[in-house]
């Protein structure tokens, strides 16, 4: 039995729906993230959990017991705020302890505990500072040490990484994983960044205006997304989304990208739609990412289905590990990315290998993924 | 070169514009002061020489008998045991009245800002209406609630209207305070397992050192000056201060002692000018915070 389980949850400020039926669960154990743009509800989600604010329909369950009704405090949860939320008239040893403090731990255990936690954090020089003397990542330590030190059922993480630096945030988020590889808690973690949902998930939900798009684990949902939503969302840069018309040569079933200034491009149907699926003269949208488009040499060779095409290349950004190299179809710049030493120039027509085993297609009515 | 000619300049114009301007604040001050110096040398001279004297020379023999008569002999009504009685009386009336208003007005701004609960709004606008109702509007009213809860003519009943009409400003002061203290922190305690008057006490309050202070002055001052309700609901010895003092200046029997009178008017002006003197730095610093932090 799932843990943690959300069963058509709902929450209304007024009249404005902002979780409109969410279900979904977590074994124990695992590192759910909840990932969306912002306003999109999973902090929300994250309060309902929490019991920071009042639902209005649905049931949350930890452990087979219902807590809809029960206090922040009575459902043996932790969390790390967005803000690290210290105390700033206490040291840092009383923030981490006030917890445990208010539960009434007598004091020698309280200090057992956070010397304890703070050795793991790896902070026991910092116990005795304040919270205006620490820098950013430490404060998040603290942030941290607080959650820790009461080991309870669940950790909810509100955006614990978007208030520090780039190169502090990939430390943090490193940390965060190995905190959770060796505790094994369960964990629930609200992030916008698509690459801290893909690094830290087991399992990734992803919101959009307060109903989920797609629940899976990184990798589903980063290579069959549910729809075009999650397709774009999740990635960087994102998935090509292009415009395709369902036609078959020479009985061959295919799509069919229109290009300003070259003949259309014909692409075989990936491997993964059977056939039938897709009606001839159908209006798609394929959507393949930029790492499945490559130079022919990069191409994987394991793929059942690629692709050679001749393109016109557009504009060339070397991003030092990869090139990512622009061309044009359905009216739309496609990005691949080739190797970093790959010779290519702005004007140069050059044979593009689309990996269509990676294609995905989706119906542009629905914006569903077909298939 | 272009530089230095624009730097004399501004350099001229900005030594004359500071003599205007100090020179303007040394008037005003002056101004202001003037019937503080007078008080303080005519409550220091003897009645003859009150008589005999320019009102703004030094006095000749400076003597403290008004003071001491002031403080323990001067005749107010019938009795003659001086002021002392009555300075008793508004310390009795200021320092629960302004305790209890200021903690009352903390615990409104914290459910008002972070424990809000549906029509927060309508019942803040309410109390911040009380700030604006005139006191002569409700003097009856006052009167009459006062006598059916057994306040009338009392110490205690000057207390509970101070409070009733202070709520009104203590509560604006703090909830515009909180409006800016971190909800996360609140949040955070609440999962922390704090309880209501726990995140109070030991989240709140620790933050709050500015905004008591501006409340205190605030609240200390206005009940410590007030004549309307110390006249209204008081009488005889039980009241405070600034009627003591009226009735003392406005005598109509005997000489009149004008440095009695006056190291009286001193005496009564001493507590708040000390509370502004100690904690009117925080004063101004309490009130800029609330500004800027927003």
């Amino acid at each position: 039995m799932a843990f943690l389980e959300i069963k058509g949850l709902v929450k209304r400020f007024g009249k404005l729906e902002v979780l409109k039926g969410i279900d979904l669960d977590l074994e124990r154990g695992g590192f759910l993230v909840l990932v969306g743009p912002s306003g999109c509800g999973k902090s929300t989600l994250l309060s309902a959990i929490a019991g920071l604010d009042t639902i209005s329909g649905g049931e949350i369950l930890i452990d087979g017991e219902v807590v809809n009704d029960l206090r922040p405090s009575k459902r043996d949860i932790a969390m790390v705020f967005q803000s690290y939320a210290l105390y700033p008239n206490m040291t840092v040893a009383q923030n981490i302890a006030f917890g445990m403090e208010m539960r009434g731990v007598p004091k020698p255990e309280r200090d057992v505990a956070v010397e304890r936690v703070a050795a793991t954090l790896q902070m026991s020089h910092l116990l005795s500072r304040r919270p205006s003397q620490l820098s950013g990542g430490q404060r998040q330590r603290v942030a941290m040490g607080r959650a820790l030190v009461r080991d309870p059922r669940v950790f909810l993480f509100d955006e614990p990484l978007s208030n520090l630096d780039a190169k502090l945030r990939v430390d943090m988020r490193t940390e965060i994983k190995k905190l959770h590889q060796s505790t094994g808690k369960t964990i629930v973690y609200v992030t916008h960044d698509q690459i801290e949902a893909m690094t830290l998930a087991t399992k990734i939900a992803v919101l959009k205006d307060g109903a989920l798009q797609q629940v899976g684990t990184p990798a589903e949902v980063y290579n069959r997304p549910a729809n075009l939503f999650v397709a774009d969302f999740m990635g960087s840069p994102s998935m090509n989304l292009l415009t395709a018309k369902a036609v078959s040569r020479n009985g061959v079933a295919g799509l069919e990208l229109p290009r300003a200034h070259d003949a259309a491009i014909f692409l075989r149907l990936p491997p993964n739609i059977r056939a039938g699926a897709v009606q001839d003269g159908a209006e798609l949208i394929v959507g393949i990412r930029p790492e499945a488009i490559t130079d022919p040499d990069g191409a994987d060779r394991n793929s059942p289905l690629v692709e050679i095409v001749e393109a016109l290349v557009d504009v060339v950004e070397p991003a030092g590990s990869d090139t990512y190299v622009v061309t044009e179809a359905s009216g739309k710049e496609v990005i691949a990315r080739m190797r970093s030493d790959a010779d290519v120039r702005p004007g140069q027509r050059i044979p593009f290998a689309f990996d269509l085993n990676k294609a995905v297609l989706f119906d542009p009515r629905t914006t569903q993924r077909i298939g | 070169m272009s530089g230095r000619v624009e730097g004399s300049m501004a350099g001229g114009g900005s030594a004359v514009s500071r003599v205007v301007i100090y020179g303007l604040l040394l008037v005003f001050a002056a101004i202001f002061l003037t019937p503080l110096f007078v008080m303080l040398i005519t409550s220091l001279k003897s009645l003859d020489e009150i008589r005999d004297g320019n009102m703004l020379s030094l006095p000749q023999s400076p003597t403290i008998a008004p003071w001491l008569s002031a403080w323990g002999t001067a005749c107010i009504g019938l009795t003659c045991n001086g002021i002392k009685g009555y300075f008793g009386n508004s310390i009795m009336m200021v320092v629960p009245a302004v305790a209890i208003s200021t903690i009352l007005g903390s615990l409104n701004g914290f459910v008002l800002t972070k424990f809000r609960f549906p029509g927060h709004k309508l019942i803040f606008a309410l109390m911040l209406f009380a700030c604006f109702i005139p006191f002569q509007a409700v003097l009856i009213p006052v009167a009459r609630v006062l006598g059916m809860v057994g306040l009338g003519n009392s110490i205690g009943g000057l207390i509970l209207v101070h409070v009733v009409y202070g709520l009104g400003f203590t509560t604006l002061f703090f909830r515009n305070y909180y409006e800016a203290f971190p909800t996360e922190l609140i949040r955070a305690a609440m999962i922390d397992g704090a309880g209501f008057f726990q995140i109070f006490r030991r989240i709140l309050l620790p933050a709050s050192g500015p905004i008591i202070i501006v409340t205190v002055i605030f609240q200390f001052t206005n009940i410590w000056n007030d004549f309307l309700f110390g006249s209204s609901f008081a009488s005889g010895d039980g009241v405070p201060m600034t009627v003591a003092l009226n009735n003392l200046v406005n005598t109509s029997t005997g000489v009149k002692e004008y440095n009695v009178d006056m190291a009286a008017a001193m005496i009564a002006a001493l507590p708040t000018l000390l509370v502004y003197v100690v904690a009117g730095r925080y004063f101004v610093r309490g009130l800029m915070a609330g500004a800027v932090k927003g």
